[in-house]
């Protein structure tokens, strides 16, 4: 929101990425700067509240990647992830940003279900 | 430039609410998503909150002109549904339930140095990049679309 009201744009950190790993060089540098705000409260947070970080102990290194590969190229294909449609498109009540949320919690938690079901809860 | 500052500012704060909500957690998220097992309802207060705040915080930036440190507001068009938008949003989900990790909450999670949350976000870029890939070279489906 308060993105918005600054740098009139809607706050999507897949984008954001996207954008670092492209740069235009006629942008100003609002996204390494993003970036690097997201680095610094991430920071902030070891030094006082370190419990906030932890990785699951259910989830192999193997499939940490195939995630982070799906993250990736799922985000592009559908322009958006959890801050941008799931945040800020729902709060614009945006068609789009409703759907693609429903859809990413929908085969988020089938996902959970069948590694519950077939792989007794680890991969 | 004023604009780089105010995207800190907003990075900063995104972190700090990400990580004090618990979101920087896997086992939060991987929690959310098991409604037919043990459900961690946490992240729909979260997003519900978020979403609250959002929704009334745009209602009054939109009805200004312009926004404060920069000349035009930068909007996604609300367009329709298609077929790209749902499979990517599926796939997404997939990795969602698959990791636990998003973008954001990955990124905050980068200085930790858990070789986890490195390979998840490595994984992450090379997705991107072949997305990208494909794009370029025209694959039915990928041509480039602004949202979020």
């Amino acid at each position: 929101m308060l993105f918005a009201l600054l740098n009139g744009r809607v706050l999507g950190v897949s984008g954001i990425v996207y954008g670092l790993l492209d740069r235009d060089p006629h942008e100003s540098g609002w996204r390494p700067a993003f970036w690097g705000g997201l680095m610094s409260g991430g920071l902030l947070l070891l030094l006082v509240y370190p419990q906030a970080f932890g990785v699951s102990p259910s989830r192999s290194l193997m499939a940490t990647a195939a995630a982070g590969l799906l993250v990736g190229f799922g985000s592009r294909l559908g322009n958006g992830c959890t801050s941008g449609h799931g945040v800020c498109g729902v709060s614009r009540l945006s068609p789009r940003s409703i759907a693609a949320t429903l859809t990413f919690i929908a085969t988020g938690m089938l996902t959970v279900l069948s590694i519950n079901t077939w792989f007794g809860g680890s991969v | 430039m004023k604009s780089p500052l105010a995207a800190f500012v907003c990075g900063l704060l995104f972190a700090l609410g990400l990580g004090i909500a618990g979101m920087t957690r896997p086992e939060k998220i991987i929690g959310f998503l098991d409604v037919t097992g043990r459900w961690d309802p946490d992240l729909l207060w979260v997003m519900a909150a978020a979403i609250s705040v959002t929704t009334l915080g745009y209602r009054w930036t939109l009805r200004r002109d312009r926004p404060l440190v920069e000349a035009v507001f930068h909007l996604p068009k609300l367009g329709s549904l298609d077929v790209r938008l749902i499979a990517g949003s599926a796939l997404f989900g997939v990795g969602w339930g698959l990791g636990g990790f998003c973008p954001g909450p990955a990124l905050t999670s980068l200085v930790n140095g858990l070789p986890t949350v490195w390979v998840f976000v490595l994984a992450m870029a090379v997705g991107m990049k072949s997305y990208q890939w494909m794009s370029r070279r025209g694959v039915p489906g990928t041509a480039s679309r602004q949202d979020a």
